[in-house]
């Protein structure tokens, strides 16, 4: 066993070569990470439940803070984790912080669109939110059939008659709305732009609660030329709207499956 | 008529209602229906219109047609407007196309009164029913209730609806003689009696028969329209406690004024909006409503209005010196409440955390509380933060420009050097 201790962990993509540091490189074995995370939930339930959130959110150094928080719960028990100023819980419940914002404003924010009854979503989240939206979307549409992507991520959340699942997809090509659909677009940004009091203008305050890189996938923020089909169809690319599984954007039955979506 | 333009209406006359929360029920998915209510306990925003403002709700009306001549609204009878109406079909497939979008959260129903208020409501009944069981709509529906419907139809309506809601709008009986003399307190205050009672017995009978249908399970809600009249912000205050505490509302919400007609009897139409006098009310109606205050503490008859530069909590602790420093590794979950800069939040994490050990004030800070406001208010293991300078005369000025730092723009006023002077 070696017993020093790492400045820094960097996954196959992160380029490590610059560093002066001796590199050891540690491949994962799935039954050494089963092993400990049982031990670590026979420790404590309340800290396996926080380092399987904590592992999704996008904390700079996350593996860092993750092995120190997994360190000191070994030497100590679960106790500082009453103390929120706690040097190895902070971050981590700061960062939990963050993502469960990001969660809530996104469970408002996402839109879908519906193509051929299918209905779909884009997002770009900075925490990778999808395994935690999935249950809220899953019940309050349980009848539809829907998917939701995330760019950021590539992971696509796939829903229909009761099962949901997480792939990974490279990309996603999406359909031109119908007409139907623009119709419904535009009298959403009708309701959106009417709905505002002109005398209590306050775009600072807009803001803050609506900060501004959640607009890029938000209807009543798209220009309404963009949202409109072209006037000609006989020119209009002919795009068939995705339908429920397989022939979705590429080919998501051969992409490996996401390692979180066991959730 | 387009579809489009009656939205356009419909929302335009409805937008002045300020309440929009989508909170108060959680009820899953049910089997054939779509939808469910927000999981989380503070309601689900959808966006956020270029006021500022939450829009969790299509917020429309039934109707922009009226009997009445309230005069602070654009709705009334004797203002030249174009008049529309919602077909119940119309109003139920938006409310559907919407919210599988994602767009909204649900319905909040409102109206003008057409012939009269029991017409009204048995026409926003009819919409209701059309969504809840030919649509099979699962979501929430916020629906308001019309003062002078006869009970039996309030308590239909509250079967269909998660939360009812009854306008106060103005916050004394004076008020109301003088700009809506169609209303009375008597005739309002009837239904919002109704539906507390109806909650309560509803909520005994949902104990006993598992299968009841629930009636309006989000509570109540009004609206005081603030700035309209001379009412001082203590008498708004103590309405709105005794509203909570005899009414059981779950919510009051305060609308600035807004001069949208001309009237003699009105503020003139370039008054601006009384927005501070508005924020300030929120904030002491939260600390009615979660921090444990009375509304004879934070006002007096001395003192009748809120000070426009200091949050109403900051100018209760000035007030009261006697009170503070509070100590935090001893104090109480109330006393530690009363801390300018300390929430339900913070207080209960730092009562958890001075278990494992004594507290520094970075610990303070990373804990959540405020500390530019909490230092001038407590210590830590009996020391006072080092560096920190203040005294009885200039604690109140130091605590205005933490505080206008928040203020938007153009509502603080410019010092002047020679002022005293001269």
């Amino acid at each position: 066993m070696h017993k020093e201790f790492p400045i820094a962990f960097y996954d196959d993509e992160e380029c490590c070569l610059l560093t002066l540091d001796p590199v050891r490189s540690v491949s994962t074995v799935p039954e050494h990470a089963e092993r400990v995370y049982r031990s670590i939930r026979q420790r404590s339930n309340r800290a396996a439940q926080l380092l399987q959130r904590a592992f999704l959110t996008c904390m700079d150094q996350k593996e860092q803070h993750l092995y120190l928080f997994v360190r000191k719960l070994y030497r100590e028990g679960d106790s500082f984790l009453h103390n929120h100023s706690d040097s190895a819980y902070y971050p981590i419940a700061k960062a939990l912080r963050h993502m469960s914002g990001e969660l809530e404003k996104l469970r408002g924010f996402v839109r879908f669109s519906d193509y051929n009854g299918v209905l779909g979503a884009e997002i770009e989240p900075k925490n990778r939110v999808l395994p935690l939206l999935r249950r809220h979307f899953c019940d309050r549409y349980a009848n539809e059939s829907f998917f939701i992507y995330d760019r950021t991520h590539r992971d696509l959340l796939l829903y229909t008659k009761g099962s949901s699942r997480i792939l990974r997809v490279d990309s996603l090509q999406l359909a031109l709305p119908s007409e139907e659909e623009t119709h419904y677009r535009h009298l959403w940004q009708q309701f959106y732009n009417r709905i505002t009091i002109q005398e209590r203008y306050n775009p600072r305050c807009q803001n803050t609660f609506l900060p501004k890189r959640y607009r890029g996938t938000m209807t009543e923020f798209q220009p309404q030329a963009t949202i409109t089909p072209p006037k000609s169809p006989a020119t209009a690319p002919t795009l068939s709207a995705p339908t429920a599984t397989p022939a979705l954007g590429t080919h998501p039955k051969s992409a490996p499956s996401v390692p979180e979506s066991g959730f | 008529m387009e579809l489009l333009d009656k939205l356009a209406i419909l929302t335009d006359a409805a937008k002045y209602d300020a309440a929009c929360t989508s909170s108060g029920v959680r009820r899953g998915s049910r089997p054939g229906m779509i939808g469910n209510t927000s999981s989380s306990i503070a309601g689900c925003c959808h966006s956020f219109s270029a006021d500022g403002r939450c829009i969790t709700l299509l917020k429309v009306l039934m109707t922009n047609c009226c009997i009445y001549d309230c005069k602070y609204c654009i709705n009334r009878r004797s203002n030249d407007t174009r008049r529309v109406a919602f077909t119940p079909q119309e109003l139920a497939e938006l409310t559907i196309q919407f919210y599988r979008r994602n767009y909204i959260e649900g319905l909040f129903l409102s109206s003008g009164v057409l012939r009269s208020p029991d017409y009204t409501t048995e026409q926003m009944i009819r919409a209701l029913r059309i969504l809840r069981e030919e649509y099979r709509f699962n979501g929430y529906i916020h629906a308001k209730a019309i003062p002078g419907t006869s009970p039996e139809l309030v308590r239909q309506l509250g079967l269909l609806a998660d939360r009812l809601s009854v306008n106060m709008e103005l916050p004394s009986e004076q008020g109301l003689q003088l700009l809506a003399p169609d209303k009375t307190k008597q005739a309002i205050l009837r239904p919002i009696r109704q539906i507390r009672d109806e909650v309560t017995q509803n909520k005994a009978e949902l104990v006993k028969y598992k299968h009841t249908p629930a009636f309006a399970p989000a509570g109540q809600s009004t609206q005081l329209i603030v700035g309209a009249t001379a009412d001082t912000d203590r008498h708004i205050l103590q309405l709105t406690q005794s509203l909570y505490e005899k009414y059981r509302l779950k919510r009051v919400f305060y609308s600035a004024y807004i001069p949208v007609v001309e009237h003699s009897l009105l503020p003139s139409p370039d008054t601006k909006p009384p927005l501070l006098r508005e924020h300030r009310l929120y904030q002491a109606d939260w600390l009615l409503r979660f921090y444990g205050f009375r509304a004879e503490e934070l006002l007096d008859e001395e003192r009748p209005d809120f000070n426009p530069l200091l949050d109403p909590k900051c100018h209760w602790a000035i007030l009261h010196p006697q009170f503070f420093p509070v100590e935090i590794m001893k104090a109480d979950y109330e006393t530690l409440l009363r801390v300018p800069g300390i929430g339900p939040v913070s207080a209960r994490r730092i009562l958890s955390a001075r278990r494992t050990g004594s507290l520094r004030y970075e610990d303070l800070k990373k804990i959540g509380v405020v500390l530019k406001r909490a230092q001038f208010f407590i210590t830590c293991s009996g020391r006072i933060r080092s560096g920190l300078q203040f005294s009885a005369e200039t604690l109140c000025r130091q605590l205005e420009c933490v505080e206008s730092g928040q203020l938007p723009a153009g509502q603080m006023q410019q010092l002047s050097l020679f002022a005293s002077v001269g």
